[in-house]
């Protein structure tokens, strides 16, 4: 590669000394985009945000809040009430980490439907998931902080999970725990936890964007790049893209944290944890319930359990159990009903979750039925329809390059 | 026929949504007209704020907590004056101390004190009633359809119960309590408190106006926050209508077919 020249002198002083000048214009101002991505490629843009957002905040919050059981709940609502702008900081926190798992789920789904994860973008992928298991946790540990009773029952529900482990499972738990209950150790090592993993978090998102800008963005026609006219460079066309989109979003957001910072709560959060006392439903956040409803389907507890890591950690093979050799379920019209119906198999296991198990659904089946019907078509697609269809499925024709596309689109 | 199979399924997922809202035992409250709740938020009435504050500190704080507010902040709320609020504050009795001997000693309350509470400790407010009377400092948030929830049980006493539910002793029937049995007696009645600003003291009209001062207590930041988040969005509004043109403009160069990628170095 050539030296890059700046008629800025201090910018030319730093780039012959450190090349961080020509790397920040090779990944954010002349990277090659393609020229046909659609609004569906702006989560990612819209999460990173939401991730910086989330840390800034938390930083902040960190400074007043108290990670001790007799004190924790009020600290909360110290900050709430007492600390300026301190209910600012909190709800744009709380909400902000609804708004995170929104973003990536769609982010996950855009993927999902227009092929993203195939080769040569496997790890890319990978790494995608790596970081949403790391969201997972984040957010786990971020919601027992406030000392409520879900935080305190949520906490002691999901560490219970690993009890289910033969032989050590007693043990582990007591080891996760420092003691024999959730108490003061466990609330402060999920706080310091929980101020860790954000920054593990943001590493692997920097590995998850060189990953990407070594391939480049797939695009919604999920075909390879072939000249220079089927790309342009990120700026100015992706940047004032991302920060548009990025306005809409931030009016959704801002909307709950100003005007319905509860919404995505629950009520039981704001009754101060008490081990004496079981809350008559014990429910994770919404962006946990698909898996929760998982976990319930298997009467037996390891099995569920295993189960719901599954339901996870099967979307890092995903690239291979996916045999289809075309990206985009534009061209695959069979794939496309069954993104579709997967899609809705998912929400119906998120509303399972948020359901008592012996519940009836519509009159005809108790709620652990549904979910284990749910659960078992979720797997079924990812084990069984997947590698099937790249076998039998009947593509439609490819067209020859985004640029020629592009074109007849503006043509019009 | 994308669009529609897309539309059917947002409105599925809306359906669910509500459907897990909904579940539980006791009835739904009627939803109430409060000038606090709303799309965009709202404020509190200052006039009925006082009188509920009048209904709190008169009937509900002789057992009940609110431990998360300072007298200071009926001065804050706009509703009280500072003197007003000393007066109140200095009716209440707290512990201070140790003095220069050493001594704990009692004081009558200053602004800076949060609210004093009527027992010393949760075993004594046990002792007192058999069942802990909760803290209301949260209550509104702490309770499923909040504020509607609190005006429902407030009214929702009754003297004849219902055949076919039994109260155990030393327990009250209501309507709108989950399982029907509440250790609470019913503490409002018509004209349980004499309103300092002549308003008629209804046993609906206590409710709705102490409920108004429980919603206050739980959120002292709402009018802030809602009156903030109004200008945030108006200029977020603005700002993405501006970004929007600019983006349209700047793409309009994609007509040119050998728009490229190519390094400009």
């Amino acid at each position: 590669m050539s030296k890059r020249q700046y008629n800025n002198r201090v910018m030319q002083w730093v780039e012959d000394r450190l090349p961080i000048i020509s790397l920040m214009e090779n990944s954010g101002v002349i990277y090659p985009t393609p020229k046909n991505l659609n609004y569906w490629w702006n989560y990612g843009s819209l999460a990173g945000v939401v991730m910086v957002i989330m840390i800034l905040t938390g930083i902040f919050l960190a400074m007043n809040y108290q990670a001790h059981p007799t004190v924790a709940f009020d600290s909360v609502e110290r900050i709430v009430r007492d600390v300026n702008y301190g209910w600012l900081l909190r709800y744009l926190h709380m909400n902000g980490a609804s708004m995170f798992f929104l973003l990536v789920y769609i982010h996950m789904f855009r993927g999902m439907y227009y092929g993203s994860y195939k080769a040569p973008r496997e790890l890319l992928w990978m790494i995608g998931v790596t970081i949403y298991l790391a969201m997972m946790a984040t957010a786990f540990m971020g919601y027992v902080l406030p000392w409520g009773q879900m935080s305190f029952w949520g906490a002691t529900v999901i560490t219970n999970l690993f009890s289910a482990v033969p032989v050590v499972g007693t043990d582990i738990v007591t080891w996760m725990w420092g003691g024999f209950a959730v108490d003061f150790p466990t609330l402060n090592r999920f706080f310091a936890w929980h101020y860790l993993l954000p920054f593990i978090l943001f590493a692997l998102v920097f590995l998850h964007l060189w990953a990407l800008h070594t391939h480049k963005s797939n695009n919604p026609l999920g075909i390879d790049a072939k000249t220079p006219q089927d790309m342009m460079p990120f700026h100015p066309f992706y940047t004032i893209k991302d920060l548009y989109g990025l306005g809409f979003f931030m009016i959704f957001y801002l909307y709950f944290v100003f005007f319905q910072p509860n919404f995505f709560g629950e009520v039981d959060n704001y009754i101060p944890a008490n081990p004496m006392v079981t809350p008559p439903h014990i429910v994770p956040e919404w962006y946990f319930l698909p898996f929760y409803a998982m976990l319930r389907a298997v009467p037996d507890k390891l099995g569920g359990v295993i189960v719901m890591f599954a339901g996870v950690l099967i979307l890092y093979v995903l690239p291979w159990l996916d045999t289809s050799k075309v990206r985009s379920a534009r061209f695959r019209p069979v794939f496309k009903q069954m993104f579709w119906i997967f899609f809705l198999d998912c929400l119906v296991l998120g509303y399972v979750g948020a359901k008592s198990p012996d519940e009836m659904f519509m009159g005809i089946m108790t709620m652990t039925t549904l979910g284990q019907i749910a659960t078992t078509y979720y797997f079924f697609h990812f084990i069984v329809l997947l590698p099937l269809l790249g076998k039998y499925e009947t593509t439609k024709p490819l067209p020859n390059s985004i640029a020629e596309e592009v074109a007849k689109k503006y043509a019009q | 026929m994308r669009k529609l199979f897309i539309i059917a399924l947002m409105g599925l997922s809306l359906g669910f949504a509500g459907a897990a809202h909904a579940a539980g035992g006791a009835p739904v409250p009627a939803k109430q007209n409060w000038t606090f709740t709303g799309l965009f938020g709202g404020g509190f009435d200052k006039a009925q704020l006082k009188r509920g504050g009048q209904v709190f500190f008169e009937v509900c704080n002789g057992c009940h907590s609110v431990s998360l507010m300072a007298y200071r902040n009926l001065v804050e709320s706009g509703a009280w004056t500072e003197d007003e609020a000393k007066e109140l504050a200095s009716g209440f009795e707290v512990q201070d101390g140790p003095n220069d001997e050493g001594e704990m000693f009692m004081r009558p309350a200053r602004l800076s004190d949060r609210f004093v509470s009527p027992y010393p400790n949760d075993k004594a407010a046990a002792a007192a009633h058999g069942a802990i009377p909760p803290d209301l400092s949260v209550i509104t948030k702490a309770r499923k359809y909040g504020p509607d929830y609190i005006h429902a049980l407030l009214i929702g006493y009754k003297d004849e119960v219902p055949e076919g539910v039994t109260i155990p002793e030393g327990s009250n029937y209501n309507e709108f309590f989950p399982g029907n049995a509440i250790a609470m007696a019913a503490p409002l009645t018509d004209g349980a408190v004499e309103y300092a600003d002549g308003t008629e003291a209804t046993l609906d009209q206590l409710s709705r106006d102490v409920v108004t001062f429980l919603a206050w207590a739980a959120e002292p930041e709402l009018e802030a926050r809602t009156a903030l988040g109004i200008k945030v969005l108006i200029y977020l509004v603005i700002l993405t209508a501006m970004l929007g043109a600019l983006k349209h403009r700047i793409w309009r160069r994609l007509s040119d077919p050998n728009l490229s990628c190519e390094d400009p170095h």
